[in-house]
């Protein structure tokens, strides 16, 4: 998030979408009800009335897997009424700029699209450049070829009506969606538009995450108070381990991994660094060598010299172009290419798409170890219900983890507070923290290649990890992702600056010489000299903005706004004086309020930092599918793509096999989308073995409407067979008013909701959803598009 | 002063945080439950169980609203329950709460029957005698006689639950529903300002009371004055006796009736 979930109080509307805090994130929900106790408007858009749409101001329906038709709708309806912060958008966005002429869109299809191949050439998604390399602006946004221009015909074909047929969602109550947020592009008014996992996991997920932010930026509800879009985590370490790259193709702190084409430093920060012309452009990423420098000297410390690259080469690379995510692990796994599995803190023979299928890969493994506070169905994969232990010849260790109060560690959570927690009591029996059975691993594979060798040693052997035998100390660790000085750091004048061995105290002092070493540059400041900043307790809110900037550390810098600089015209002046998280101070030139993005005077730099154009990408090439997010039908659909001919995202990743068909709207006509409850966690693999919870949902349920009960002759309560080309659940029917059928482009279509937390070990067991879902990914992320496939309903 | 608990439903999330925190803080076991087709379980109040969510469809103006009421005892002015307790185990206390001293409980259950929201339960305490004592919500009476607030309150993580001195409560509460007929809620009201001489839970509702099952004009059963003014003085001579048998026939006839009180059954 761009901001954090205090923040939601600040907001004049509210959209949920994709989302449902109340249910999956009740400490969140007080900011939504701080907010509408002071007049705020909420708005919930979700296949059903949600326990978030029940203190709604507005709630609207729309089919699963239709977003970005219901967001392409509002952006139209913006621009073409002019709704948009017109000041805001020519400055601080692409909009102005004018793009490459050969750059078209035809029928689906975006130029550069390769049918074989399944893949874009993007060389026509660029801007005209001036003399300088400089991108062409026509500061009326009037050129059609400008970006506003192109993005008002591409999202012209987004009318009421068509959006209506699409995603089932009545044409008054979209026209009163697009109206009640319109109101926040009014300089003095703000929005936030919250989401999780309804918008991510679509074969078109990180589009429909990109036309939110289309919609923010239009509306100028990016960098202010009570503006974002607010990505709401599912866990409490969700972003920390973001952060400290659980994803593949991250280095902790959003570092790329090196792919074998890498042979140096200097090889990947060719590839890797952006490049500006632009005088105003900051282009923060020109800082990269100082980063994986200095992450390169805390993991391999003395070993890494300028003359060996600072161990580059010892690093794990990827093969270029190749994906390590959850679906082609498991493709892998199952193809029996992969031998060993490590898995904490993770379940996913309940909580993994196809997960009937993934449950058969774990056995063609040699070996898995599973680290958890009980037994789960992953560990437990080898005696689950209709298989014969003897025929599994995976070994399976199952580890003994320590809970979070047993251990001390921070966590960081989904506004990017880094925050401190003590011990609170140590751990049960034999139970060893993270910390213990990371450091037991490491140091015992070491001892193995230094008694034995091996392959390529080196980077076990240089490794910088000197924890001892027992816990390794969390306050140690935390310091070394900070960083410390290596040696003695002095300025041009010779004046000392950092002594060796001091902690660095913000990452504006990190170095590409290897004089420093940092973990995770955008955590240097974390833990310095001064202390533990996680640590911190101040409940104080002296900007009355609900920033709270003495509470724990928010990284970067304790900023506790992204993009803040945004909140100020480029003369220094607060879109809404009200509600200004930052004051720029001519007189003596300083900025007071939240910690400033970048530094200098109002107009010295453009707002948006992380980008080398220096303002927020509406076209937005990067990203795999276009630069314009378009709706495509998810993977199995009950409707016609109504806008072109490309019924499904051209470039998805798509795992077609006997494990894994398409399911036919002809035999399964009925939507299925999978959700959460309050009362459990993810794949229940805590919720389900406490027994309070476990009273409080003691099963699990399909939701559906009365009209599709009646059709099917079901009860309320009835158990029932949800079923598809994957597999088959049963479960009871919960039959209510929250859920009505759609009608799309003249069809009625049911749609039902199955709640994934169950499976066959804990204290309350019962079929898993997932194993109807499909190994079909998103073409950035390949995000499994587990909320929209095809399924039958039956009464058992 | 009298404190009161608000209990906002236009901020209520149903997560179930207090019913959870309840049971932590009274150590009450897990019960067995079932999913029978709602969101809601336990299905009932019971002796394990001091507070729970009712989940309630609400379809009006073409519009689908789903209510949540968080149940319990009411801790009403004019408690019925404490009026007919023939040990003195149930009592008004000052903080404004209906107190309960397990010890002096006799497990008659006068006080279930006669509670005109259907509220305390007995508990088995010894399956062999059928000795019984009676269980229900008390505000955390230890909690809240030593300066905390009930463990539910503590806990709500939507802050939907609140707890103050009553007067404070219903200000805060009227300018709520002043605020939500604003929003367009205009069967916005509160809820137990003057029922039963005025209850210890003061609702914000956002929908007819019926709507969340709750009895529009909850009443102080009529015969309880009887019970407690001249059966219970005279002890049980032969009158008395009679009149034990009448009222008794009452309360068992008038318990099968606040069954439906109780909660919107999702299959009848």
């Amino acid at each position: 998030m761009t901001n954090h979930i205090t923040d939601f109080a600040n907001s004049d509307v509210i959209w949920i979408m994709g989302g449902n805090p109340a249910e999956n994130h009740p400490c969140a929900f007080k900011w939504v009800n701080k907010a509408m106790e002071k007049g705020a408007k909420l708005i919930v858009v979700d296949p059903r009335v949600t326990r978030s749409a029940a203190g709604a101001t507005l709630y609207a329906p729309i089919r699963s897997g239709t977003n970005i038709a219901f967001m392409g709708g509002m952006i139209s309806y913006l621009i073409e009424n002019k709704l948009y912060q017109e000041e805001y958008v020519r400055e601080y966005t692409n909009a102005a700029f004018l793009v490459n002429p050969k750059f078209e869109f035809n029928d689906g299809l975006f130029s550069g699209y390769n049918a074989t191949t399944k893949s874009y050439d993007k060389s026509t998604w660029t801007y005209q450049l001036d003399d300088k390399g400089i991108p062409k602006r026509d500061a009326t946004m009037s050129d059609p070829q400008c970006v506003l221009q192109l993005m008002k015909k591409h999202y012209a074909r987004y009318t009421l009506d068509t959006v209506s047929k699409i995603t089932g969602t009545p044409k008054d109550l979209l026209e009163q969606v697009y109206k009640m947020y319109s109101e926040t592009g009014k300089p003095d008014k703000a929005g936030a538009i919250v989401y999780a996992m309804g918008q991510t996991q679509h074969s078109v997920g990180t589009q429909n995450i990109e036309s939110l932010a289309l919609v923010q930026l239009l509306l100028g509800n990016v960098g202010v108070a009570g503006g974002q879009v607010a990505a709401m985590r599912g866990l409490h370490n969700v972003q920390g381990s973001t952060d400290m790259a659980a994803l593949y193709h991250n280095l902790p702190g959003y570092l790329a991994t090196p792919t074998v084409r890498d042979q140096s430093v200097a090889d990947y920060l060719k590839r890797v660094v952006p490049a500006t012309s632009d005088p105003k452009s900051l282009n923060w990423w020109k800082n990269y060598p100082k980063y994986i420098v200095s992450q390169l000297k805390a993991w391999f410390g003395d070993a890494a010299k300028a003359d060996n690259d600072f161990g580059f080469n010892w690093l794990p690379k990827m093969a270029a172009g190749k994906d390590y995510s959850h679906i082609p692990l498991f493709e892998a796994m199952n193809a029996g290419d992969i031998k060993g599995f490590i898995v904490i803190g993770q379940n996913p023979a309940v909580g993994g798409p196809n997960a009937s299928m993934e449950r058969d890969a774990l056995g063609k493994l040699d070996w898995m170890v599973v680290s958890e506070l009980w037994e789960t169905e992953t560990a437990a994969f080898w005696k689950r219900p209709g298989v014969k232990p003897a025929d599994i010849k995976t070994e399976v260790f199952l580890l003994p983890a320590a809970s979070w109060v047993e251990r001390e560690g921070s966590v960081t959570n989904t506004g990017r507070w880094v925050q401190w927690r003590n011990k609170a009591i140590d751990p049960v029996g034999e139970s060893k923290p993270d910390l213990w059975i990371a450091n037991q691993i490491m140091n015992r594979v070491r001892a193995l290649y230094k008694k034995d060798g091996g392959a390529f040693a080196d980077p076990i052997a240089n490794l910088d990890w000197n924890y001892g035998d027992g816990l390794p100390n969390a306050h140690t660790v935390a310091k070394e992702i900070n960083g410390r000085a290596t040696a003695d750091i002095k300025d041009a004048n010779g004046v000392l600056q950092i002594a060796a061995g001091k902690q660095v105290p913000a990452f504006a002092s990190l170095r590409d010489d290897g004089l420093t070493t940092c973990g995770a540059w955008i955590y240097c400041g974390y833990y310095t000299d001064a202390g533990n900043m996680s640590a911190r307790r101040d409940s104080s809110d002296p900007t009355g903005l609900y920033l709270y900037s003495g509470w724990a550390w928010n990284w970067p810098v304790n900023r506790r706004i992204l993009y803040n600089r945004a909140s100020v015209s480029p003369k220094g002046e607060p879109w809404d004086p009200k509600r200004a998280p930052l004051k720029w101070n001519a007189a003596n030139a300083t900025w007071s309020g939240d910690v400033v993005d970048g530094g200098g005077a109002p107009d010295a730099i453009y707002p948006f930092i992380m980008n080398n154009e220096g303002v927020a990408r509406l076209f937005a090439p990067g990203l795999a599918e276009g630069p314009f997010p378009e709706h495509y039908e998810a993977w199995e659909s009950p409707a016609q793509n109504l806008l072109s001919k490309q019924q499904n995202n051209p470039i998805a990743k798509i795992y077609e096999s006997d494990r894994n068909k398409r399911s036919d709207a002809t035999k399964y006509p009925i939507v299925g989308t999978t959700y959460r409850l309050s009362e459990h966690m993810q794949s229940g693999a805590m919720s389900r073995n406490l027994p309070w919870l476990v009273e409080t949902q003691p099963a699990p349920f399909v939701e559906m409407s009365e009209q599709l009960a009646a059709e099917k002759g079901i009860k309320n309560g009835d158990r029932v067979i949800v079923e598809n080309t994957r597999g088959k659940v049963e479960m009871v029917a919960v039959v209510t008013k929250r859920f009505k059928p759609f009608n799309i482009n003249g069809k009625m279509v049911h749609q039902v909701g199955l709640l994934w937390h169950w499976g066959y070990e804990g204290a309350s067991t019962g079929d898993s959803a997932n194993d109807l879902t499909p190994h079909v990914g998103d073409a950035n992320t390949t995000i499994p598009e587990y909320k929209a496939w095809l399924c039958d309903v039956r009464k058992v | 002063m009298a404190k009161a608990m608000l209990i906002d439903t236009s901020t209520c999330i149903g997560c179930k945080g207090c019913q959870v925190a309840c049971k932590e803080w009274w150590n009450l076991a897990p019960t067995k439950t079932t999913q029978v087709g709602t969101y809601e379980n336990p299905l009932d109040l019971n002796a394990d169980n001091y507070t729970r969510i009712r989940f309630n469809e609400y379809e009006a103006g073409g519009k689908v609203r789903w209510l949540f009421l968080k149940w319990g005892c009411l801790q009403c002015a004019n408690a019925a329950c404490v009026d007919v307790c023939p040990t003195a185990a149930l009592k008004k206390n000052a903080v404004g709460f209906v107190s309960l001293e397990r010890d002096l409980c006799n497990g008659c259950g006068y006080c279930s029957q006669a509670c005109p929201f259907n509220i305390p339960r007995m508990e088995t305490i010894n399956e062999l005698t059928g000795e019984a004592k009676a269980t229900k919500c008390t505000f955390c009476q230890d909690r809240v006689t030593n300066d905390l607030t009930p463990a539910c309150v503590k806990t709500c993580p939507a802050a939907a639950l609140g707890f103050n001195d009553r007067d404070k409560v219903l200000a805060t509460a009227k300018a709520r529903v002043e605020d939500l007929k604003k929003l367009g809620y205009t069967d916005a009201r509160v809820y137990g300002e003057t029922e039963l001489g005025g209850l210890g839970r003061v609702y914000v509702l956002t929908a007819p009371a019926s709507a969340y099952g709750l009895p529009e004009k909850p009443e102080y059963p009529a015969l309880t004055n009887l019970w407690q003014n001249i059966v219970q003085p005279f002890g049980y001579v032969a009158t008395g006796l009679v009149a034990a048998g009448l009222a008794l026939n009452w309360f068992a006839t008038r318990r099968a009736q606040l069954g439906d009180v109780e909660t919107i059954k999702p299959e009848k």
